[in-house]
């Protein structure tokens, strides 16, 4: 048996093995200093909306039904002051082949790797994109290999994340599983290496494309149906992925003044590397805890530059806590007869808050949910939580303590969405900008990139760089 | 079952990284245990006990090689226990819109 690379020699390696394995070379997209050009590499997927339809009609991904909820919306009026309480629709997302939306992510990645000749795809994720990428490889012939953060060092398994790798064996994949780091990294490259297969990033232009078909059958649907556009569309967010991907689709359907929120579970003070925190969350995904980083930094991925950029479409980003999303879950099967999520119903719980901001006529869609099953719906993710010392309350889910409590709140009033400072966020993502690059003194250019890329003007921009 | 023969489906473990080798940006929590890999496939061997080193063809068909930990791995995930804290939430709202509807 051949020497095994290192950690640091194979991140050595780490753009050579990208290049081989996306068959996109970034380098392309390039420009001198900061910024890159996001439009080019968009366009460079080469496949527009309507083909991105047709690879996705193929394999059976996308026109999911868009239900109102009626009951959810009646109890968001019940709460709201006169007058208040705008409706609530879902967009069900679970009905795609492998259970979510990211079937749409996937239909793209595989369709492509196909077309280039891989004879297989690889993924690292935890999430319901392993078993989309398994079901859609399955459907095209290929070969697949999921790359699982499983277990921590007790080798105990957080429930979400084992039944997902039971999915994505029941579709013929392989599934990786590994223990907690973000070594995980280092396993993957050196299975593209060995295998040569692809790398079905959840960040690459072609993942980010699939989405964009969710956004433009949000306008369609809502214009067939009601005659006019949402006013808000609230996204659950974790890497960013998921918000851009349905902005983007939404401005291609013309519906540049639709508002786009981001919704993430709260998850603050918990290190996501960390062994002993590992199975202290009851979220493995749509949290803070990538929220905030990816948003602040989408270009610490599995390739080079992110196609996922949150802040660049983001009109406001809202936390809601764990309790709360738990809550929703259940009301989402008691009032509306709807078994989904939970992780998916992050953005649900937020609607029901921010219903109660908005006129009665006012529209807003909550643009996901997930499949649910065993290991993945809210009994088996609270029973775990209890297995592993957090306590489970009712009460006031503003005294929760994320890796220490979970509190349902006492009465559905209570249901917050809590807004980050979405300025603060983009400071932040322009002072990693400098800070990762080492250019003190941003051109012309790149201050016109940043701007875009935070959906701000150059004048914040410069008020943010005279700040550092 | 602890005797593998030839052809079982079995479950394999690996030490990917020792606590020495693991990444430098790694919380020190993490970095004192090692980087473990689990993962399944047809036993190569035409015979091994549970903890034997073994190799494995998977399912896609690669080549791997560890420690045989289980035959005919299956499972054991399930809807949990009575979580007996949630059981008030769908008779609470529905008695909310309930009112929400007699007032219309």
């Amino acid at each position: 048996m051949t020497k095994r690379s290192t950690y640091e020699e194979v991140m050595e390696r780490k753009s050579e093995i990208m290049k081989k394995s996306v068959g996109l070379d970034y380098s392309e997209f390039e420009t001198k200093g900061i910024g890159f050009d996001y439009d080019k590499m968009m366009e460079e997927t080469g496949y527009s909306l309507n083909e991105v339809k047709k690879v996705q009609a193929s394999t059976g991904v996308g026109n999911t039904p868009l239900l109102e909820l009626q009951n959810i919306t009646k109890l968001a009026r019940k709460l709201a002051p006169e007058g208040k309480g705008a409706r609530i629709f879902l967009k069900d997302e679970a009905s795609n082949p492998s259970g979510s939306y990211k079937a749409r992510r996937a239909a793209v990645s595989v369709h492509n790797a196909k077309k280039l000749g891989y004879k297989g795809v690889i993924a690292a994720t935890s999430g319901n994109y392993g078993a989309a990428v398994a079901s859609q490889a399955a459907m095209l012939g290929l070969d697949c290999i999921i790359v699982q953060e499983c277990y921590d060092s007790e080798g105990k398994g957080q429930p979400e994340i084992i039944e997902k790798a039971r999915k994505c064996e029941a579709y013929g994949a392989e599934v990786l599983q590994l223990s907690v780091g973000p070594e995980l990294f280092y396993q993957f490259l050196l299975l593209l290496e060995e295998t040569g297969y692809f790398n079905a990033s959840l960040y690459t232009p072609f993942g980010i494309a699939g989405i964009e078909t969710l956004g433009y059958e949000i306008a369609e649907q809502m214009l067939a149906r009601e005659n006019k556009l949402p006013d808000v569309v609230i996204a659950t967010n974790a890497g960013g992925g998921n918000l851009t991907g349905t902005a983007r689709g939404l401005l291609k359907a013309g519906a540049d003044d639709v508002k786009i929120y981001g919704a993430s579970v709260n998850l603050k003070g918990l290190h996501m590397a960390s062994d002993k925190q590992f199975n202290k969350k009851s979220f493995t995904t749509g949290h803070t805890g990538f929220g905030i980083p990816f948003a602040t930094w989408p270009d610490r991925s599995d390739v080079p530059r992110s196609a996922a950029r949150a802040l660049r479409y983001m009109d406001r980003y809202v936390t809601v806590n764990q309790g709360e999303v738990f809550y929703t879950t259940e009301v989402l099967a008691q009032l509306e007869g709807m078994e989904r999520g939970p992780a998916g119903n992050v953005s649900l719980a937020a609607a029901i808050s921010i219903a109660q901001e908005l006129d009665e006529d006012k529209i807003i869609v909550v643009q996901e949910t997930e499949y649910t099953g065993a290991g993945k719906h809210i009994q088996p993710q609270l029973t775990f939580a209890k297995e592993n010392g957090i306590d489970i309350k009712i009460g006031n889910p503003e005294e929760e303590v994320p890796g220490e409590s979970i509190i349902l709140p006492e009465h559905p009033s209570m249901i917050k969405a809590r807004d980050l400072d979405l300025n603060k966020l983009r400071k932040s993502y322009v002072k990693n900008c400098i800070k990762n690059t080492g250019i003190k003194n941003p051109s012309k250019e790149d201050i016109e990139f940043l701007a875009v890329d935070t959906k701000t003007n150059t004048e914040f921009i410069e008020k943010v760089l005279g700040e550092i | 079952m602890t005797i593998g023969k030839k052809g079982d489906w079995v479950r394999i473990y690996r030490i990917i990284l020792t606590p020495e080798e693991r990444a430098p940006q790694v919380p020190e929590d993490t970095k004192k245990v090692s980087l473990e890999m689990w993962d399944k496939g047809f036993l190569l061997e035409d015979e091994a006990n549970i903890g034997d080193e073994v190799e494995v063809e998977t399912y896609i068909g690669r080549k791997v090689k560890g420690k045989l930990v289980e035959i005919n791995p299956y499972y054991t995930h399930d809807y949990g226990k009575c979580i007996t804290e949630l059981l008030y939430i769908g008779r609470q709202t529905r008695e909310l819109i309930k009112e929400e509807t007699l007032n219309d």
